[in-house]
């Protein structure tokens, strides 16, 4: 004769089972359903390219310290900041090449980001109003201030010397006015920090000036 | 009548003095004096670039500092230096010890493995008139046209040596802050088909010492012409 509380217990130990087959059985089909759905959401044709154009870079030359004007084709995105980084990175590219003009390794990758602001002129100050929230017609024709991001890696590699750092940022800020007339001003940061100079001489604490007149000309805060 | 004769007699003899000191040569005018200020870039900690042969540059700027003092002194041209020896001296006191030499001409001395020849920068500040009052990080303004001609004159002056030359115009913290006719000379090695010197090259080396205090004499003739 089984005892009654063996009986008992034999019981819920069954039901606990069946309970947690179910519980097994669900989370086994949430599970998959989910896997379904990830494989459903997994990109299965190639990005867009964006349409090929000219794109003008001032490439430096240490010999004579010059910087001319060449035309490469290039995909180009249509936001502004996109495709100030894609010239940028072209034109870093090239520098890397091992028969360049003006050796700077780093390459494309260097140029992490390329902010686009309006330019903080002193009209520009006095008109502006805080609480307006569309931007004004000024901020979309008016002239820029071009904030590119460096990688650390970038800067640490740099050759050093006054001549060869002039000639990148020049390059870089003359690159960025051929291709976005509206980029007047160039700051420069590195990981997303000022920092006092390139690669200890050429100083990345003022605002470059791109204007036709002014590529070498440097304001200071 | 006795009193005015002797009273003529003195307003005579004080024409004849007079004359006298008229027709002899007038002393020669004391020679203004000429200073020049020699900024052996980095220093200390500041190690600058590494240049070839495990050299440094706060090093080489160093060595060319103390070669051009003597070439300098020798010619009769008052030196101040910015450091004698292996030491931190910021981009400021660089400035600061500059400014109160009231110098006629102020050298950035820089090497650099990069491009060839000499590279001479005048501030890319854009010139301003003197003021009374001048803002630290754009004292330089005042002197910018004074600044070019100083590199004008080098420029001459070491391609007269058979130097390589460019010019151009840069932004350095010590040079945008200094109140004199400053610029910024960077040697790097002679890269030319015909002719290579590397920057450890004790010939190089005193060609550029010997051009330089050439041209330093040249400006200091041009300062001195009315």
């Amino acid at each position: 004769m089984i005892p009654r509380h063996y009986k008992l217990l034999f019981g819920i130990l069954l039901a606990a089972s069946v309970v947690m087959s179910v519980t097994l059985w669900h989370l086994h089909q949430r599970a998959h359903q989910r896997l379904i759905a990830g494989q459903d959401s997994a990109p299965t044709s190639a990005p867009e390219v964006a349409p090929a154009e000219q794109a003008t870079l001032l490439m430096a030359n240490d010999s004579d310290g010059s910087m001319l004007s060449q035309f490469h084709s290039l995909p180009l995105p249509a936001d502004p900041g996109a495709r100030a980084r894609a010239v940028l990175a072209k034109l870093l590219e090239l520098y890397s090449t091992p028969d360049s003009p003006h050796p700077v390794p780093g390459g494309g990758a260097s140029v992490l980001q390329v902010f686009l602001l309006p330019a903080p002129t002193p009209a520009a100050n006095a008109n502006s109003t805080p609480s307006s929230s569309q931007p004004s017609s000024e901020q979309q024709t008016g002239p820029q201030l071009a904030v590119v991001n460096l990688s650390g890696s970038f800067a640490a590699s740099h050759p050093s010397g006054i001549q060869t750092e002039t000639l990148t940022l020049l390059s870089i800020c003359g690159t960025l006015h051929a291709n976005l007339p509206r980029v007047t001003e160039v700051r420069f940061l590195v990981d997303g920090k000022t920092r006092s100079t390139l690669a200890g001489h050429a100083d990345l604490t003022i605002t470059y000036l791109t204007g036709d007149n002014v590529s070498s000309e440097a304001a200071h805060p | 009548m006795r009193w005015t004769n002797c009273a003529s007699a003195v307003l005579i003899a004080c024409g004849l003095a007079a004359l006298s000191a008229a027709a002899q040569p007038a002393p020669p005018a004391p020679q203004s004096r000429f200073v020049v200020v020699l900024d052996a870039a980095h220093g200390g900690d500041d190690t600058g670039g590494h240049l070839a042969n495990n050299q440094l540059e706060k090093s080489f700027t160093l060595a060319l500092s103390v070669r051009l003092r003597s070439l300098l002194a020798a010619r009769g041209i008052q030196v101040v230096t910015t450091r004698e020896s292996d030491a931190t001296v910021d981009a400021i006191k660089r400035a600061e010890i500059a400014n109160h030499a009231q110098a006629q001409a102020c050298f950035s001395l820089h090497a650099s493995e990069s491009g060839s020849g000499i590279h001479l920068f005048a501030s890319s500040l854009a010139p301003a008139a003197p003021a009374r009052f001048a803002a630290w990080k754009t004292a330089q303004a005042a002197w910018v046209t004074r600044s070019l001609a100083l590199a004008g004159t080098l420029n001459s002056a070491l391609q007269q040596a058979g130097m390589i030359v460019t010019v151009g115009r840069t932004t350095l913290p010590a040079l945008d802050s200094m109140t004199c006719p400053a610029v910024a000379v960077e040697i790097a090695p002679e890269k030319t088909p015909d002719k290579k010197s590397e920057l450890d090259d004790p010939d190089y080396q005193a060609r550029v010492a010997t051009a330089l205090a050439a041209a330093l004499v040249e400006w200091r003739a041009e300062a001195r012409q009315p």
